[in-house]
């Protein structure tokens, strides 16, 4: 039963997006977070808007399925909302008991939700359109030039594949302890939560032992296949630049001229008039 | 045959447990040499010391006292640690807990990448490698969706993409079901009949039958060694050390004390082939 959570969220697929290279995706998608909150009104989010639908329909991932990711954030949206609906100072509108709602607060609401909303939606497209394996390359590689500052580039990317590589390890031997817990007699669905809670404490234990033995044999594996860190090591998958994330470059370079020019633009325009 | 290609000098390795004041030889003073392109399998019960004896060919571990050359260079010696390593390659018991990468392909290429080989030379390696255990068509697939004999198989062609001169297998077939044990056999005979080395840890004596040489340990000594005919003769020798005998040796021990004279057989083939006679 529970290896049936599905790990990750990466959406198979061969579209263009899924085969840019994954530094540039990264790269990208920082700049589109930090490029959210340059917009200032909702002429702006048009803009936005327009991008991330290209970009989702370019990847051929479902709507569906991206909106799913929202699932998991709704109540973070909803107190977002209703925080800044009843608390922001200005205009009164109406009033529900103590609470007021003001014309600001209702504009902020509904901005700050939106805000909330492409932020993960556009973060949610790098790793539904990048293999886990793929997006750890792609952090390697960007961190190596900070090595220098004592950044563990290499180290930090093979904890990531490593930790890919045994959670379903850890879910099965999770599974098998539950099991035999369960034969001799532990319950683990009914009571109140605290009770619950505790008994997971008799799965916890065994885990750490088993997790602990298992990285005991991995290390000394490691050892026997000549790993000795970052350097000096060659990589199977190369990463390169190619055609389509130049192609890609000047889309997004296009997406934040149109943004900056939304937001500056016009500023300059009334400067000149008054 | 050529030269030896691992050299065990009077091997003794010593640890200490916990709350006691002497401490525990694992080894003592075992002296072997395994020539170059021989099948060696190494037998004992549980507390023998086989699996330390692995661990020091591949310097993991490091004798107290003794010394330990695979191809010429000392397992002391810290600077040729990498050569020995790559020479003298090993296959673990537990095939879960020596596969690095969540996909097969990487995790062979794991090897050749820490040898710093260029990536083209490395998916030629991954090709030919996993090609030779029969695990090609499952270089997209994850570990965890893989018999263990399929693992042990890959961990097997991990080991070989680094082109090493021996293989030491530490019990790869202790955690596997019968049928995944037969593959193992098969990928760890196909090795030997390419010509690399084959040192096979093992507590089945079924499958030391296979070997030319059979060295069998009892508290951390040689207790017997020689060809698989030899060693298997001395059934007295191998009750007293609580080991069982292969079937096919039983079997031809019993009848020659009920007084039937059948030669030293030890496979199962040969036996048939007695009996049929």
């Amino acid at each position: 039963m529970i290896r049936d959570i599905t790990i990750g969220q990466f959406y198979p697929g061969e579209s263009g997006v899924h085969r840019l290279d994954p530094r540039l995706k990264l790269i990208l998608t920082i700049a589109f977070i930090v490029s959210l909150f340059v917009v200032r009104d909702f002429l702006g989010y048009g803009v936005v808007v327009l991008a991330l639908g290209a970009v989702v329909a370019a990847s051929r991932v479902p709507l569906g399925f991206i909106l799913r990711g929202l699932k998991a954030i709704f109540i973070i949206i909803i107190f977002t909302f209703t925080m800044n609906m009843f608390m922001t100072a200005g205009e009164v509108l109406f009033r529900i008991g103590v609470l007021t709602v003001t014309k600001e607060g209702l504009y902020n609401a509904v901005f700050m939700g939106l805000r909330l909303v492409f932020l993960i939606i556009g973060s949610s497209l790098l790793t539904l359109t990048t293999k886990p394996i793929k997006l750890t390359d792609g952090i390697e590689s960007l961190l190596k030039p900070l090595k220098g500052l004592g950044v563990p580039a290499h180290e930090l990317a093979m904890m990531m594949t490593i930790a890919l590589r045994f959670i379903p390890t850890l879910l099965e031997e999770t599974d098998k302890i539950m099991k035999a817990q369960m034969a001799r007699g532990a319950d683990f669905e009914t009571g109140s939560i605290f009770r619950r809670a505790r008994s997971l404490v008799p799965i916890l234990v065994p885990l750490f032992i088993s997790a602990f033995r298992i990285a005991q044999d991995l290390a000394m594996a490691m050892e026997a296949r000549c790993y000795r860190g970052g350097d000096g090591r060659t990589k199977l998958h190369e990463l390169k630049f190619r055609r389509r994330d130049a192609v890609a470059v000047l889309l997004a370079c296009v997406y934040f001229a149109l943004l900056i020019g939304e937001r500056f633009l016009p500023a300059w325009i009334f400067k000149g008039y008054f | 045959m050529g030269k030896d290609i691992i050299v065990l000098d009077a091997l003794t390795y010593e640890y200490r447990k916990e709350d006691e004041e002497q401490p525990v030889k694992a080894l003592d003073g075992v002296s072997l040499s395994v020539a170059e392109g021989s099948f060696t399998a190494v037998l004992g019960k549980n507390g023998s010391g086989k699996s330390t004896l692995a661990k020091n060919i591949n310097a993991l571990l490091l004798p107290s006292g003794g010394a330990v050359y695979v191809d010429g260079f000392n397992t002391a010696d810290e600077a040729h640690v990498w050569e020995i390593r790559q020479r003298a390659g090993m296959v673990f018991q537990n095939p879960d807990n020596q596969l690095v990468s969540a996909i097969v392909e990487d995790d062979v290429a794991f090897g050749p990448e820490n040898l710093g080989v260029a990536t083209e030379e490395i998916k030629l390696r991954i090709e030919r490698s996993l090609k030779s255990v029969g695990m090609y068509e499952f270089r997209k697939k994850g570990p965890h969706m893989l018999s263990g004999g399929q693992k042990q198989r890959v961990a097997i062609a991990g080991v070989i993409a680094m082109r090493p001169k021996c293989v030491i297998f530490d019990e790869p077939t202790a955690m596997l079901d019968p049928k995944g044990r037969e593959e193992v056999m098969d990928v760890i005979r196909m090795l030997h009949g390419e010509g690399v080395t084959i040192v096979l840890i093992t507590h089945f004596m079924e499958e030391a039958v296979h070997a030319d040489r059979v060295v069998i340990l009892d508290d951390g000594r040689v207790a017997l060694d020689g060809t698989p005919e030899e060693v298997f003769l001395e059934m007295e020798a191998i009750r007293e050390m609580a080991l069982d005998a292969p079937l096919v040796v039983e079997l031809a021990d019993r009848l020659r004390r009920r007084g039937w004279d059948v030669p030293p057989v030890i496979k199962m083939e040969e036996m048939v082939e007695y009996l049929c006679r």
